[in-house]
């Protein structure tokens, strides 16, 4: 069971017999004598210890008093700070591709299986790959800095506030990890609980409305998913029943993979596609990718800071991640056919982001509409179907995450010390506030993709993957150029707009710079935008088996390619 | 002169029946003559009792199964959970009623016996194998609900409501009777078997053939009428609005139980060979129902009612599980009873716990601030609001799955595709509850009590919510049980 068993290759796609063990017991010894690393890991759940921790400390938190803010804040700050060091392993014992043998290195690591719903084939299955890896590992990252924002950005129910946000944490984790799609789908839609609750409590003055703007499309697109797996589920049991009688059934990845890749589970194209277009649905109203947009500068703009940086740093690469995972592993013929179609929306997406959030003077909702066009960009690299532009587009969820999660928090700290968000209402601050303006400058930057940040990286791939790609092509590409070109703008223009020129508002004449704790707080996001735009191979480098394992996988389905 | 021959009866397979039977009959008398007028509650607490020995005297019988009265009436694993839940819904009721009557001062001694009664009718439904014995059922089940819906006498919408479904349930009750005749006359029998050999030995024609046609749609009105499947509906809201809170909570999950159950036995067994005519026609109600009741739900302020247009969307669903014809829609069947049923009493439990005395607290604006007032009975319907949209990880979530994996295995992927989009738009109005317990302010001044009953109502039903939709395998593992027996 250790070894993933599903079929993986190294540029010419090769077709592995997958013995796979069905419904496994949890302490079968697990065959993976070439697993080195991850040996210090053998029978340690380590992937439940990090999923689980954040709702222990939810728990833990129960017993604090409603009205001890102070003691909610430190004792979450300290549940998700010993989360992250837990996931930090991760990084360390997992394994990456072996130069000579390929092959050996199993794409799945740190697997935990257990029976949860036996008659059903149903499991409790835990794994990691590549590309779930440093999605794992910006989730953990992130929840640190989101509870330290909440010392500013929160103030009312604290306690409850911290509770959501570690439940969520769970939740988003989960689907990260989760091998089993109705394990799966329950934390994907779990994750719409707290967070409905996190805008609609603490939020702004429409929070209500926004919080059930965002319950309800997002939910209208994973009842259709739902409706998907369900159908996955039987379908694969009706073809797997007529060689195995008894079959239960399973909606174990790996197992469903496997059988789609040896034909024993083969799809008619127009099931296919609407399977496909099932699970897109729900993943594209999720990114949000254009035009299932409309949800999400709503929510930005009513949910408090910390909510935005979960939403923002988090919560829309579950998208990135489903399309990733799920509509390219499970349906590659359907996904090319679809290809261009959804370029087309991601390319859209980019410019009409870009060009409403030049138009923006709310600077939250500016930076909202970014959000629209900067995820455009990886759905686009996504759906190039190559090495490039997957890897490309999960580097940018990273660095959106980080870089978008920022500006959130900046906008954050002028709110917090003058209760507006109008552009207008700012200028000069430069010569108020000068370690602000500098961070601001260098998250600005990163996120319009100057070169040596981290936000460079990752779109240059990605339109390296577009220009590559037989269902994309140059048109793409210069589109996507195009919305760089504007990122600049609308970033700039913000940035002009607040610190550049003299203080006209004598209001912005006494503004403290950041507080100590504002500047940790950001700081931290920083040290990783420089340090990935400097050596990216180190994110690069783990993610290669698992995106050939999914392009292969696409490349099989095309004869002859 | 020869004696007539008596049947050989086998009280045994009837033994939860007879104690429900029994055990509401003493109750009667020992409420009338030794229980003082004001403590009343110990007729109450005796007929908890009561449905509670009978759901253990149905253990021992689990590896039992077998037809009496001349094979009128079966008892198998199918009807022994069915009689359990049904046992469930009633204890819950009369919990709730232990606090609503005396709240509102309509509590008499007869309410708790009655309620046992009704119970009863619907155990006899979950065992009858015979047209008549269904009959019987469905008549001892809805005398006594046309009682209780009157039961908060004086209050002019309690009558009004009892009087709406008299009039409609005898008209219903009219086609079911005349739906017998004329399948009588067209198979010359009114046993489920009896039809079902008549049906496969040969197909009837002419005239037979038409009476035989017209007695499934007489019949399939009938059940119709008591499911309140969509255009049947239309006593529902008013009813289900005007009885007495605790009635409503048992009507809503019971009855439906009820009839399904008995719809169940009747196309399983009885109509089976007619399955090309009754499927289009039970598909197209069952999708009407999902749109209807779900768009009905959709413009309500008054949460009872909402609560009643909901019950009408969920027996289109759970009528899904009927109609695949298969062991796993019925097992999804008997699922989803279980998991609607702790959800929806849950929930009319926490309505009831916001009514005052003399007025009606139903309007969302009720509802909003209730976190601020009692968190855990707010965190409580929200798991019942969530757990009926149908969002994991409830049970409701878990009954979802399985119903529309078994209707998309057997073929109705179609109807699996309504209830789909039908609960996202039931998303809505579930969240707008939830809505306004978080995230509004109290608009008036509503102190909720609540009583013992009504908390280990709450926890009980929110608790098992919770824990089904976490670990369903006990579920599973019962469902899958229950037919095993069946020798299908």
């Amino acid at each position: 069971m250790g070894d993933g068993g599903w079929g993986m290759g190294d540029g010419s796609y090769t077709l592995r017999p997958a013995p796979y063990a069905l419904r496994p017991t949890p302490h079968s010894p697990s065959p993976t004598p070439y697993c080195i690393r991850g040996d210090m890991f053998q029978g340690f759940p380590i992937l439940s210890l990090v999923v689980w921790l954040p709702t222990l400390g939810a728990l833990l938190l129960l017993s604090v008093p409603r009205g001890a803010a102070e003691l909610a804040r430190r004792i979450a700050l300290a549940v998700a700070v010993v989360t992250f060091l837990a996931s930090l392993p991760l990084v360390f014992g997992y394994r990456p591709a072996d130069a000579g043998v390929p092959e050996a290195t199993p794409a799945m690591q740190f697997i935990e299986n257990l029976p949860w719903l036996p008659s059903w084939g149903i499991s409790y299955s835990l794994a990691l790959d590549g590309v779930s890896l440093w999605l794992v590992l910006l989730t953990t990252f992130m929840t640190p800095v989101i509870v330290l924002s909440t010392w500013d950005s929160v103030h009312k129910e604290v306690r409850n506030f911290q509770i959501l946000l570690l439940l969520l944490t769970t939740a988003m984790l989960g689907v990260f990890v989760a091998q089993d799609l109705l394990l799966f789908y329950i934390f994907w839609e779990f994750t719409l609980i707290p967070m409905t609750f996190l805008i609609g409590i603490w939020g702004g003055a429409n929070r209500v409305y926004a919080a059930r703007k965002f319950f309800l499309y997002t939910f209208a697109g994973s009842v259709l998913m739902l409706l998907a797996i369900v159908g996955l589920f039987v379908l694969h049991r009706q073809a797997v029943v007529a060689t195995q009688p008894g079959f239960p059934g399973t909606l174990n990845f790996s197992r469903i993979v496997t059988d789609l890749r040896t034909g024993n589970f083969q799809l008619a194209t127009a099931t296919e596609r609407l399977l496909f277009g099932a699970f897109f649905i729900a993943f594209a109203v999720k990114v949000p990718l254009w035009p299932f947009h409309t949800w999400l500068p709503d929510a930005h703009v009513e949910a408090p800071t910390a909510g935005s940086v979960v939403l923002a740093g988090v919560l829309l690469k579950l998208g990135g991640y489903g399309m990733i995972r799920f509509c390219l592993t499970l349906f590659p013929t359907a996904s090319r056919w679809a290809a261009p179609a959804i370029g087309v929306l991601a390319v859209i997406g980019i410019i009409y982001g870009a060009v409403v959030a030049y138009a923006q003077t709310d600077m939250k909702k500016l930076v909202a509409y970014s959000s629209v066009s900067h995820m455009g960009f990886i759905v686009l690299g996504i759906f190039a179907l190559n090495r490039e532009g997957v890897s490309g587009a999960i580097l940018q969820m990273i660095n959106h995450g980080l870089s978008t999660g920022a500006l959130f928090l900046i906008v954050g700290v002028l709110y917090e010390r003058r209760h507006t968000r109008d552009l207008a209402a700012y200028g000069g601050l430069w010569a108020v506030m000068p370690i602000y303006a500098g961070i601001t400058l260098l998250v600005a930057l990163s996120s319009a993709g100057l070169p040596s940040l981290n936000g460079f990286i990752g779109e240059f791939v990605i339109m390296q993957g577009a220009f590559l790609s037989p269902e994309l092509g140059w048109g793409f590409l210069a589109f996507a150029v195009l919305g760089v070109v504007l990122a600049a703008l609308y970033l700039l223009k913000m940035f002009r707009a607040v610190f550049m020129g003299e203080v006209t508002n004598p209001e912005n004449q006494v503004l403290l710079d950041l507080s100590r704790r504002e500047l940790v707080t950001l700081t931290v996001l920083c040290v990783p935008i420089v340090l990935i735009g400097l050596y990216p191979s180190f994110l690069f480098g783990p993610m290669q088996t698992s995106v050939a394992e999914v392009v292969n996988g696409l490349a099989a389905t095309v004869a002859g390619r | 002169m020869e004696p007539i021959q008596m049947p050989p009866v086998n009280l045994t397979l009837l033994a939860p029946l007879l104690v429900v039977v029994g055990w509401a009959t003493a109750l009667l008398l020992i409420d009338a003559f030794l229980i003082p007028v004001g403590r009343k509650h110990i007729t109450g607490y005796l007929a908890i009792a009561g449905m509670v020995v009978a759901a253990l005297v149905g253990l021992p019988l689990w590896n039992v199964s077998g037809s009496t009265f001349s094979d009128m009436i079966r008892l198998d694993r199918f009807s022994l959970t069915l009689t359990w839940i049904f046992l469930l819904t009633g204890s819950l009721s009369v919990a709730m009623a232990l606090d609503y009557l005396p709240r509102h001062d309509i509590e008499q001694g007869e309410f708790y016996p009655l309620l046992m009664f009704a119970v009863a009718g619907m155990i006899l439904m979950s065992q009858g194998t015979d047209m008549i014995v269904l009959f019987l059922g469905i008549e001892a089940l809805s005398i006594t609900l046309y009682i209780m819906t009157g039961f908060a006498y004086p209050r002019i919408s309690s009558e009004e409501a009892a009087m709406k479904y008299l009039v409609l349930g005898a008209f219903a009750a009219g086609f079911f009777v005349y739906g017998i005749a004329l399948l009588y006359g067209a198979t010359g029998t009114t046993s489920l078997a009896g039809i079902a050999a008549v049906l496969t030995k040969q197909p009837l024609v002419g005239e037979s053939q038409t009476y035989l046609l017209t007695g499934v749609a007489m019949v399939l009105i009938a059940f119709s009428f008591k499911i309140a499947l969509v255009p049947f509906h239309m006593w529902t809201p008013d009813v289900y609005e005007g009885a007495p809170t605790p009635v409503t909570a048992f009507m809503s999950v019971g009855t439906k139980g009820a009839a399904l159950a008995a719809l169940w036995r009747i196309l399983t067994v009885a109509l089976a060979p007619m399955q090309s005519f009754w499927l289009p026609v039970l598909v197209a109600l069952a999708a009407v129902t999902m749109v209807v009741g779900n768009l009905g739900a959709f413009s309500q302020t008054n949460v009872k009612r909402m609560l009643a247009y909901s019950s009408i969307g969920h027996a289109g669903y759970i009528i899904m599980g009927l109609l695949v014809m298969s062991e796993r829609g019925t097992e999804a069947f008997l699922f989803y009873m279980i998991a609607y049923a702790l959800t929806n009493l849950g929930a009319f439990a926490v309505v009831i716990s916001l009514e005052q005395r003399g007025e009606a607290a139903w309007s969302l604006d009720d509802f909003a601030g209730l976190y601020q007032r009692r968190p855990l009975l707010a965190i409580a319907m929200a798991l019942f609001m969530f757990s009926l949209a149908g969002v994991p990880p409830t049970a409701g979530f878990m009954a979802k799955f399985y119903l529309f994996s078994a209707a998309y295995d057997g073929g109705l992927g179609v109807l699996a595709l309504v209830g789909v989009l039908t609960s996202a738009v039931a998303a809505f109005f579930y969240l707008r509850v939830v809505l306004r317990m978080f995230m509004h302010e109290p608009l008036r001044d509503l102190r909720p009590a609540l009583s013992q009953g009504l908390t280990a109502d709450i926890l009980l039903a929110g608790g098992l919510t919770l824990l089904f939709g976490l670990i369903p395998t006990p579920v599973i593992f019962l469902v899958e049980q229950s037919l095993v027996a069946l020798g299908k």
